[in-house]
């Protein structure tokens, strides 16, 4: 896989699917057992290492120093000016990293990760947890990085997210299975849509049945379903319900994958 | 028989942590409470299941042995396994023997992780754990389930199971009341809550939140008005009251339920800032 200067390529996978571990060896984190790695040119070397900024899960802040001295330290280790801080932190410098906000604390780690100007910006799920406002804030300053030319590789377990992205990879038990547009991501894969006024009884029926069902508002939906048998499983059970086959969900699909996979492996 | 939180109340030193709140839940139904960090949710949850007191209103809950609860962090005990983690749970709500045996094993097999019973609960994946988690809360055949975010960070395809699980203790019966930050799982929700800053924004339906929106939503190349816009995508989507002339180029939308959430946040931190 590779991603180019000005791209937001989004990496999707279950957990276990193998996104840290690529993260992390195009961080020169792992070796590889075999094939290359080329950042900016080269291995992922220190050197090549300082051009590129990272966002890891944790957010690799320290919870007992400030803002302004986790920024200074940052900034520091790559021999840059500290960043300025923008107007929502500016009343929290000197408040301890552990007392502010999931979504605050995201932005330092975001300032901390962008303030070298990278070349090349690492975000392992950047927005778990934070509210649709500092979400959507928060992909203002990844747009702005992609279109002054970085490289942004991102995991997500947000689908409204991946739509966001220019391109998407889909990793399952360590193999990319998939890569392309969300459409290429989703492929030939179906759902089944159940519209009934008794949501239970059909969910119940359905699951009894073996059927991967889920919910979507009153809906039940089957991933990977004959239409057909569905409607076989419904009326046994005495529902009255309209049927259709509509195109999976990047979720289905991942859900339809981990199952193919498990199966093999059993 | 339903169970309510009404017209909450709850501070904390100076800041109101929830402001004249009021959720209901119905046995056989799931109601989910969106809304960001700090906007109320936790507080929420933890005055219906009676760990926060209220300075205001009331709780009408069952017995703390009819409440499975589970928290936004915990859930298990690391240095167990998965079984023993279940068994422990199951000996403080009296059960034992072959009873907590077929349950627990019921239990597991529904949420996928009979082979990993034994494993050590810190050896579990984010999504196994919050499955492990849930079915701790579940043991007990609880009536009232209270769920503070089983989802966040946890991959879609266990964020399915999840989502079939709860759909399954709701189809049983169970009065279900969780919350999460994604907005596109909490649309499947029969009832929604959406808190902002402790204050209910909205509440009901899809359809009766989206109609609590009084303005229109548009999407455009560019934002018009930076204070009113976010951004979906390489698409800007933007709010105008009702009333106020949108420009000629913005498209109007049929919002979904991000959309109308970030509109009513911006509307009520306009109102709270032009107020203070």
């Amino acid at each position: 896989m590779s991603v180019g200067p000005g791209e937001v390529v989004g990496l999707l996978g279950a957990n276990g699917a193998g996104k840290t571990t690529l993260i992390r060896m195009l961080l020169g984190l792992i070796p590889v057992s075999s094939g290359d790695v080329e950042l900016l040119g080269g291995p992922p070397d220190r050197e090549r290492r300082a051009g590129l900024g990272y966002v890891p899960q944790g957010l690799g802040l320290y919870s007992d120093l400030t803002v302004e001295e986790n920024l200074a330290f940052s900034s520091q280790a790559y021999s840059v000016a500290a960043p300025e801080l923008p107007g929502l932190l500016l009343g929290s410098a000197s408040v301890l990293v552990g007392d502010l906000s999931l979504g605050l604390q995201r932005q330092v780690a975001f300032l901390a990760a962008l303030a070298h100007s990278p070349r090349v910006l690492v975000l392992d799920e950047p927005t778990s947890g934070v509210d649709p406002l500092a979400r959507a804030a928060l992909w203002d300053t990844i747009r702005e990085q992609a279109d002054a030319g970085t490289g942004v590789l991102v995991t997500t377990h947000y689908m409204q997210e991946a739509a966001q992205c220019d391109r998407l990879l889909l990793m399952s038990r360590a193999r990319l299975v998939a890569e392309g547009s969300e459409a290429d991501i989703i492929g030939a894969t179906r759902a089944v849509a159940v519209r009934t006024a008794d949501w239970a009884a059909a969910f119940a029926a359905l699951n009894a049945a073996g059927e991967p069902v889920m919910l979507a508002g009153r809906d039940v939906r089957v991933a990977d379903a004959d239409p057909d048998h569905v409607r076989t499983v419904l009326s046994a059970a005495g529902l009255e319900a309209e049927v259709v086959a509509v195109p999976a969900t990047i979720e289905e699909r991942m859900m339809v994958l981990a199952r193919d996979t498990s199966s093999v492996e059993s | 028989m339903s169970y309510s939180v009404r017209a909450a109340t709850v501070r904390h030193g100076g800041t109101v942590a929830l402001d004249d709140v009021t959720v209901v839940v119905e046995p056989g139904s799931v109601v989910v409470v969106v809304g960001g960090d700090g906007a109320g949710k936790t507080t929420l949850l933890r005055t219906m299941v009676g760990e926060v007191v209220l300075d205001s209103g009331t709780v009408d809950a069952p017995p703390a042995q009819e409440i499975g609860y589970l928290t936004a962090r915990a859930g298990s005990w690391q240095a167990l396994t998965v079984r023993q983690n279940m068994d422990f749970v199951g000996g403080i709500y009296g059960l034992s023997g072959e009873r907590l045996e077929q349950r627990r094993e019921e239990l597991l097999s529904r949420a996928g992780l009979t082979e990993a019973g034994d494993r050590l609960a810190s050896q579990l994946s984010g999504g196994m754990r919050r499955k492990l988690g849930f079915s701790m809360a579940m043991l007990h055949q609880p009536a009232l389930l209270v769920l503070d975010e089983p989802t966040t960070g946890v991959d879609p395809v266990s964020r399915i199971d999840i989502w079939r699980l709860v759909s399954e203790a709701a189809a049983a019966g169970a009065a279900v009341l969780m919350a999460t930050t994604y907005l596109d799982e909490a649309e499947r929700a029969g009832s929604l809550l959406v808190l902002d800053g402790g204050r209910t924004l909205a509440q009901g339906t899809l359809e009766q939140v989206r109609a609590a929106l009084d303005g229109t939503i548009t999407e455009d190349a560019v934002p018009h008005r930076a204070a009113w816009a976010w951004r979906r995508g390489r698409r800007h989507h933007e709010y105008w009251a009702r009333g106020e002339v949108v420009a000629s180029s913005a498209a109007a939308i049929d919002p979904d339920l991000e959309d109308v959430v970030v509109a009513l946040s911006l509307s009520r931190r306009a109102d709270v800032g032009a107020n203070s």
